[in-house]
């Protein structure tokens, strides 16, 4: 997995609560059996008026115009300013994965849906919640000035406004530690290969009915 | 010290190793796959030379974007016409025959959406842990197992090490006391609770649902209010164990037979919460209060009884619901409409893995019975959720029923829940639906969906509008 420790990006402001993934991504898309490609499709009813087919060329697609992303100030975003709940809905990391292959590292709202947050840190991608007054005074600072760049420090635990201001943000010690060195999630596990081994063995015997080999 | 929750007890049998930071590996016991969220998972396998910790452990079936006409199902997989579908049903196929997996394919009868299948072969069991990479896999909850949608990553992490990374999500007790009125279904229950705390209400919460109006529910109803979980936020949705769920599961293909099955009910029998368990927290709804439901909007909350006036964006006070009525109120078109039943309605889909067991069949059937669907609707479709519930539901004339009526008789899988496949509706057209989402777009481009119940979804495709089946049923 791509590290993550320091960002300084465009932020792009979608303001709109309870964004579901069906939003972000919409099913048609999901066919695809690859993990790459989806950025095209982000957001694709609210970024085209057509409905979009899988494998279409998007360039010549008629576009919302007044959507953030296909506003030539937010063009190069790299980090998506949203509202409360985003993610909310299905379980597909086919969400974070069209967030990440469109160009956008971090996504900052106020509150995420569970699934999605965790999915997020599985793809190098930072998900943070922010007070809703901190989510508020970014919005106003972005819509103010082109151009206006947001920067998020993992070491730190940090967001900077464009004007320079500092909020905090949490995280899990663990997701952090993998964030930032780009580790495997999986490889960390197998080293717990004989914690995993000794549990087996002790929930054989108690509980034997959950290990029996399933016939065809 | 205070006693367990349900969630404490099945969150402790399973803790493999606790962290420092309250993240924690628990084990995982069964692992359900389907066609659309593995792909990628068998490939980091592949990638990195991995195989399955324990293969007995999972469980396949396409369900997703398989297609649910007899014309294309005939021939399996080489029957789908989209090629797209076609490459995700056969890979699934091929990765199971590859690392060794147990699969239900598209030719077998067991074949099904997997929350159907799942339980209805008792592979899903009390007690146990249960992943899928599906968010509805909450159902599986209603067995007092703790159960949860994740990832694709965290797919290819279960294969590989039969261990989940969690945190430990916080306690919530839902209520609902007293007997439920005729007609009142789990949808409607569940529906009513969405209402009640928001689609974000269960957030960072292990939902277990209790009470008398929980505990009169079949296993079915059960499995109808745990899938909704998610709707309200919470990726665990929990039902204590008692003499329902043992009788269920009982002489299921997968369950426990002879000395393993005197042993397993022993432990089940424990899996309640204790008397003085304490949650973190508690809502508490009246059965007598919930009346048949229906989404008006685009979001599980935009949720009403069915003689209440749809909610006006001018008459919120919160600025975001204003906007997100706003919103919703232009994409389904309501301008002009005060009630429900002023919404003509274009097609009715029952369903999904809410509601596409044999009881929400049996009831709908009920409702159509000797009546027929509404000549202003275009489409009114049934859509069974395993092989099995299809083929008994034809051995109770229900297919009869249903296509006597008006209503399409289709073969089971997930079909216009989501419109992965060639089910779904087109721009603009409104949509009695008996699953669980009503996202813009959700069931198609444009498409617009209203959640219901079946006995709801059924009386509407009869009258070509919404109308409470309550009354509905005397006339």
């Amino acid at each position: 997995m791509r590290p993550f420790t320091k960002h300084t990006g465009l932020a792009a402001p979608l303001d709109l609560a309870n964004v579901d993934t069906d939003m972000i991504i919409p099913k048609q898309f999901l066919k695809s059996i690859k993990r790459t490609g989806f950025g095209k499709n982000l957001f694709d009813e609210l970024r085209y008026e057509d409905e979009g087919q899988p494998d279409q060329e998007c360039d010549g697609r008629p576009i919302r115009e007044e959507f953030i992303l296909n506003q030539p100030r937010y063009k190069g975003a790299s980090v998506l300013l949203a509202r409360q709940n985003f993610g909310c809905g299905s379980s597909r990391e086919h969400a974070p994965w069209a967030l990440d292959d469109y160009g956008f590292r971090s996504v900052i709202a106020p509150s995420f849906a569970d699934i999605f947050y965790n999915n997020c840190f599985k793809n190098g991608l930072l998900p943070i919640v922010l007070q809703t007054e901190e989510v508020d005074q970014l919005f106003a600072e972005v819509a103010l000035r082109e151009g206006a760049e947001i920067i998020v420090d993992l070491e730190n635990q940090t967001v900077t406004s464009p004007s320079g201001t500092q909020f905090e943000f949490m995280v899990d010690n663990f997701r952090k530690h993998c964030l930032l060195n780009g580790l495997d999630d999986i490889g960390l596990t197998l080293q717990q290969e004989s914690s995993i081994r000794r549990y087996e063995e002790k929930r054989m015997n108690d509980a034997p009915w959950l290990f029996l080999s399933r016939g065809q | 010290m205070s006693g367990k929750t349900l969630y404490d007890k099945l969150w402790d049998s399973h803790l493999v190793q606790q962290r420092d930071d309250g993240s924690a590996l628990i084990y995982i016991d069964l692992q359900l796959l389907h066609e659309v969220t593995s792909p990628q998972a068998f490939e980091g396998l592949r990638i990195a030379g991995r195989k399955p910790w324990r293969v007995s452990s999972s469980l396949a079936t396409p369900d997703h974007n398989v297609p649910t006409t007899k014309k294309e199902r005939i021939s399996g997989v080489d029957g789908i016409e989209d090629p797209v579908s076609k490459i995700q049903v056969t890979t699934l196929d091929d990765n199971c025959n590859e690392f060794g997996i147990t699969e239900f394919n598209m030719k077998d009868i067991r074949q099904g959406i997997v929350h159907v299948v799942g339980p209805e072969q008792g592979a899903t069991l009390p007690g146990m842990t249960v992943v899928c990479g599906d968010s509805h896999t909450s159902t599986h909850g209603a067995f007092g197992a703790l159960a949860h949608g994740i990832g694709t990553s965290e797919v290819e992490h279960v294969l590989a090490t039969q261990c989940l990374v969690q945190k430990k999500s916080r306690n919530m007790l839902v209520r609902v006391d007293g007997e439920l009125s005729p007609w009142v279904s789990a949808k409607d229950v569940v529906l009513a609770i969405i209402g009640a705390i928001g689609t974000a209400g269960g957030t960072g919460y292990a939902i277990e649902f209790g009470g008398t109006g929980i505990q009169s529910l079949s296993m079915e109803g059960r499995m109808t209010v745990c899938n909704m979980a998610i709707e309200a936020g919470a990726r665990v949705g929990l039902i204590a164990v008692d003499d329902t769920t043992i009788n269920y599961v009982e002489g299921r293909p997968y369950a426990p037979k002879g000395a393993h099955w005197d042993m397993a009910v022993e432990a089940w029998k424990e899996l309640v919460s204790d008397q003085d368990a304490q949650f973190d927290e508690v809502v508490v709804l009246k059965s007598e209060d919930i009346k048949p439901q229906v989404t008006w909007g685009t979001s599980p909350e935009m949720v009403i009884a069915i003689d209440e006036a749809i909610p006006r964006s001018e008459d919120q006070t919160d600025p975001v619901k204003k906007e997100g009525y706003a919103r919703a109120w232009k994409y389904m078109g309501l301008e002009g409409k005060t009630m429900l039943a002023d919404i003509t309605l274009d097609r009715v889909f029952i369903g999904s893995c809410t509601n596409s067991r044999i009881e929400d069949l049996r009831i709908a059937a009920q409702v159509v019975k000797g009546r027929k669907v509404a000549s202003t609707l275009k489409q009114a479709i049934v859509v069974p959720g395993s092989g099995l519930v299809k083929a008994q539901a034809e051995k109770e004339g229900l297919d009869v029923i249903f296509e006597a009526a008006g209503l399409e008789w289709r073969e089971p899988g997930c079909s216009m829940c989501l419109a992965m496949n060639a089910d779904k509706l087109g721009n603009g057209e409104h949509c009695a639906s008996t699953s669980n989402r009503n996202f813009e777009g959700r069931q198609g481009f444009g498409g617009r969906t209203h959640l219901v119940s079946p006995a709801m979804a059924a009386a509407a495709a009869i009258a070509g509008h919404f109308v409470d089946v309550n009354e509905f049923v005397k006339h």
